[in-house]
């Protein structure tokens, strides 16, 4: 069913975002602003996928660079519409409607605010299902929609028209280093396709499920209730159906290096009573989850580090020592997990030398892994 | 000898202290004409403990004025925010996250104009020396009186903020104040800019406080320096504070926190305050409390303030005790205590009625209290130690031992053996730990940049980092041999070539003190 996003909905979805972030994706807190500002008391109608044309021409939106440069050089504001109209131009055809392709952090919001601006309606998937580092892992690329041509806009009203035919990886290179000439952060209008290939092509309702994932948290804390439950039960009826709660403890050490400009590393939780630890290895996303050695989790997964009291989701950026975490692991849906699927974005695509297993046939009980099961929180 | 003052919301304690010994320390009530109060705790310090003003080296204050003028949102300047950053950063224009209220509270103006930098110090775009002027004219028929600059990336690149200061003084005289973004905060521009306006609404007030201050010191014929204690617990003279009062913001937990740990002697300890209301508990390591690590909210506006985490717990002398569950507060009698407790002829049972009970505490009359049950009493303590206890692992950063100091009048309810803590330390002098932390006379300096770090010189730049964060210290007034790095962090920035990485330290040194 559609539905209208309004303001107030704003905070929540936000929260639900940057859990779906699995430790990247970027603060949605300028995007939400972003949103908040050209919104007003406005509302955004949200398609179903499931009921939208066949034919209706969908223009997804985003930005793409670095997190940190977002938070300083805040954009113009008019640069993913321009991005958006850019594409339209070159194309010579209009956009009926605009969609993310990242549910996960920032991403979430930038389709907004194209909708905010224009009164297109968006629809109720992505192209990712959580946060990834390249444009090129995109369930729409797998199967069989080419991010190319892809319009690139800058704060200046400066444009850039990348087409590199079905080539997404060249893509995905090439709007790089457009992008660090902009200063770090472009927005961007790409992978354009019908009603019918989003329906073939994208992850389904995970915005609305963002929304309802950070509904759900807020009102946990609200009325003191165990907001993990809250996450576990929002997820049940969901196509990310299996939660499980990998490890708790204290963060004890994290190591950060860049390579290849991205900020890989590694961060070990150790519980509490000293005997069990987890270690947890990322790429802008948490990567793997190994708990004494055992792999629990592992990409396209989804690894969720936690506040261990409050849910409040951490990013790999915000990770310190000494941080009480609750980390937690969510099943993909079955799109992401096919052989095609895994080779854009499983294990083999970050370089990891281990085989994709699911989190719930890693840890096929319902209960918590040893150790976490010993953990005391406060 | 020097003195150490915390003006607090109720009490205005005093310590006079030689080195780290405490010779004298008072407890007044805090007056609302900021001098009277102050000048009533030195004479008392005196008549403890007789002394000329010139043996004074030093005066250190902590002060929650300017933090309450805030959160009250009175006596604040009327104050423009001016950013640089055009075309960039026109989506969310200053002062756009701030709550109507104090908004209104400062008439405040937002302006945006060209300049500021990309990550790697290239311009964005042109300083445009006639679009300020026209800035500054808007500001002058408004009657702005305090101006907030800032520019993109300025804590890489400040040139612009300074230059655009320069043309604004011009155009609008040397009785406009002008705070500029990258002395104040750090990366994360909506942040560090609400942090700059804060700190330009509160200018006027704080040549006001500071004059106060001053002339209260005078009186008691004390020529030394004045200092005031940052959020931090480093010291600043009263020439920074009159241009940074946003700096003094969290030194009450702070100073109680530092006090805690100088007359204990312990540097690396959880320090638990035990209040009429709350029990704050907080880290201190190496001397100095550990920060919180996420945006602080100060009367509802979002800053990067560094602000020690401090956890507090609805555990007081005041709190009211629940005689069928035998759980404490969290709901207060609060300065009703000395009415309503039962030892002093109330009939609320409050937690300091248990600490008589259970013979802790000797205040009141404990006959009113001989009913209780002692295995009550005994449950109600039991249940305080143990959510402390849990308190303090929850906020403690290893499995290592960590000693536990306990301050303020409310630890008379904690324990003497506090679980796998053990022994819990009382230092004397606890009710004054506040001022005894003011008076820590030790300086600091900060640098939080973004590097680009080419292949084989990390060690250099990290080096050269170091000694800048060094010398920012030395400048501001520390022994040089006195300095050392307490804080270092280091974090790879993705999506941006060259090793972007975003690097932050934290040096500390003794104040040179002539005495």
């Amino acid at each position: 069913m559609s539905w209208e996003l309004r303001g107030e909905h704003l905070a929540d979805l936000a929260r639900g975002a940057t859990l779906l972030g699995t430790g990247g994706g970027g603060d949605p807190y300028i995007g939400r602003r972003l949103v908040e500002r050209v919104l007003g008391d406005g509302a955004i109608t949200i398609l179903d996928p499931d009921e939208i044309a066949d034919d209706l021409f969908v223009v997804p939106t985003a930005q793409m660079g670095a997190p940190t440069v977002m938070v300083e050089k805040i954009p113009a504001g008019t640069e993913p519409t321009l991005a958006l109209r850019t594409l339209e131009k070159h194309l010579g055809r209009t956009a009926d409607a605009t969609m993310p392709i990242e549910c996960g952090g920032i991403n979430s919001m930038i389709p907004l605010v194209v909708a905010a601006e224009t009164g297109l309606p968006v629809v109720d998937a992505d192209g990712m299902g959580r946060a990834f580092p390249e444009l090129s892992m995109e369930t729409f690329a797998v199967y069989g929609v080419h991010g190319s041509p892809l319009a690139l806009a800058g704060e200046r009203g400066e444009t850039v028209v990348i087409d590199t035919g079905d080539d997404d990886r060249q893509m995905e290179w090439l709007a790089r280093a457009v992008t660090i000439r902009l200063g770090g952060v472009g927005h961007i209008a790409e992978y354009a396709m019908s009603g019918a290939d989003v329906r073939r092509t994208a992850v389904p309702r995970t915005l609305s499920m963002a929304l309802r994932l950070g509904t759900a948290i807020r009102q946990a804390r609200e009325t003191k209730r165990s907001p993990f439950e809250a996450i576990a039960e929002t997820l049940s009826t969901t196509l990310y159906s299996h939660v499980r709660e990998l490890f708790v403890g204290k963060v004890r050490d994290v190591e950060r290096r860049t390579t290849d400009g991205f900020a890989k590393g590694a961060a070990r939780v150790a519980a509490a009573d000293g005997g069990s630890e987890l270690e947890l290895r990322f790429q802008n996303e948490n990567l793997t989850a190994h708990v004494d050695g055992r792999l629990v989790a592992i990409v396209p997964d989804l690894i969720c580090v936690l506040d261990a009291e409050t849910a409040e989701p951490i990013t790999t950026e915000g990770l310190r020592y000494g941080q009480r975490v609750r980390v937690i692991g969510i099943s993909t849906p079955d799109m992401m997990r096919t052989p095609e699927a895994l080779a854009a974005f499983g294990p083999g695509a970050f370089g990891i030398d281990e085989e994709f297993v699911p989190v719930e046939q890693a840890l096929p009980a319902e209960t918590p892994v040893e150790g976490a099961a010993t953990a005391s929180v406060g | 000898m020097h003195i150490g003052i915390d003006v607090g919301g109720t009490n205005t304690d005093a310590a006079l202290m030689e080195g780290t010994t405490v010779l004298a320390g008072v407890k007044q009530s805090t007056s609302p004409d900021v001098t009277s109060g102050i000048v009533a705790a030195v004479q008392d310090l005196r008549r403890q403990h007789p002394f000329a003003g010139g043996q004074v080296s030093a005066v250190m204050i902590g002060t929650t004025h300017f933090i309450n003028a805030l959160v009250e949102a009175r006596r604040l300047a009327p104050t423009a925010a001016l950013r640089l950053g055009l075309p960039a950063t026109r989506a969310l224009p200053p002062l756009v996250d701030w709550p109507e209220h104090l908004r209104t509270a400062i008439s405040a103006r937002s302006y945006l104009a060209h300049g500021g930098y990309e990550f790697d110090g290239r311009p964005i775009s042109p300083l445009d020396p006639e679009e300020l002027r026209r800035h500054a004219g808007d500001m002058a028929s408004h009657g702005i009186r305090s101006v907030a600059v800032s520019s993109v990336f300025s804590p890489v690149n400040h040139d612009l903020e300074l230059q655009a200061a320069e043309i604004l003084r011009a155009e609008l005289g040397d009785d406009v104040a002008i705070s500029l973004s990258h002395e104040i905060g750090r990366i994360g521009l909506l942040e560090r800019e609400n942090a700059t306006v804060i700190n330009a609404a509160l200018r006027e007030l704080a040549t006001e406080i500071v004059d106060g201050l001053a002339a209260a010191v005078r009186a008691q014929g004390i020529e030394a320096p004045i200092y005031l204690s940052q959020n931090d617990g480093t010291l600043m003279d009263d020439e920074y504070v009159r241009r940074y009062p946003v700096a003094t913001f969290a030194s009450g937990p702070t100073n109680s926190m530092r006090g805690a740990a100088a007359t204990s002697g312990l540097d690396t300890c959880a320090v638990i305050d035990v209040g009429g209301t709350t029990a704050d508990i907080g880290l201190l390591v190496n001397g100095f409390p550990r920060e919180a690590t996420t945006e602080v909210t100060v009367a509802g506006v979002r800053t990067n303030f560094r602000m020690p985490d401090v956890l507090s717990l609805g555990i007081g002398g005041g709190s009211i005790v629940d005689e069928a569950t035998a759980e404490v507060g969290p709901r207060s009698v609060g300065y009703r205590l000395t009415t309503e407790a039962l030892v002093f002829g109330g009939s609320t049972l409050t937690a300091t009625d248990i600490a008589v009970a259970a013979g802790r505490a000797d205040i009141g009359d404990r006959d009113r209290v001989a009913h209780l049950d002692p295995a009550f009493v005994d449950a109600v303590l039991k249940r305080v130690a143990q959510r402390v206890e849990d308190a303090i692992d929850q906020m403690r950063t290893s499995a290592a031992h960590i000693p536990v100091v306990a301050v303020g009048g409310g630890s008379v309810l904690l324990p003497d053996e506090l679980g796998e803590f053990g022994q819990v330390h009382r230092p004397a002098n606890y009710a004054v730990a506040n001022a005894i932390g003011a008076s820590i006379a030790q300086v600091g300096g900060e640098i939080d940049k973004i590097y680009a770090i080419a292949p084989g010189t990390r060690e250099q730049v990290l080096a050269d980092v170091r000694q800048e964060a060094v010398d920012k210290t030395v400048a501001a007034g520390a022994v040089p041999a006195s300095v050392s790095v307490v804080d270092f962090d280091e974090v790879p920035i993705p999506y941006l070539p060259g090793n972007a990485t975003r690097i932050r330290v934290k040096a500390v040194g003794d104040l040179s003190m002539e005495a």
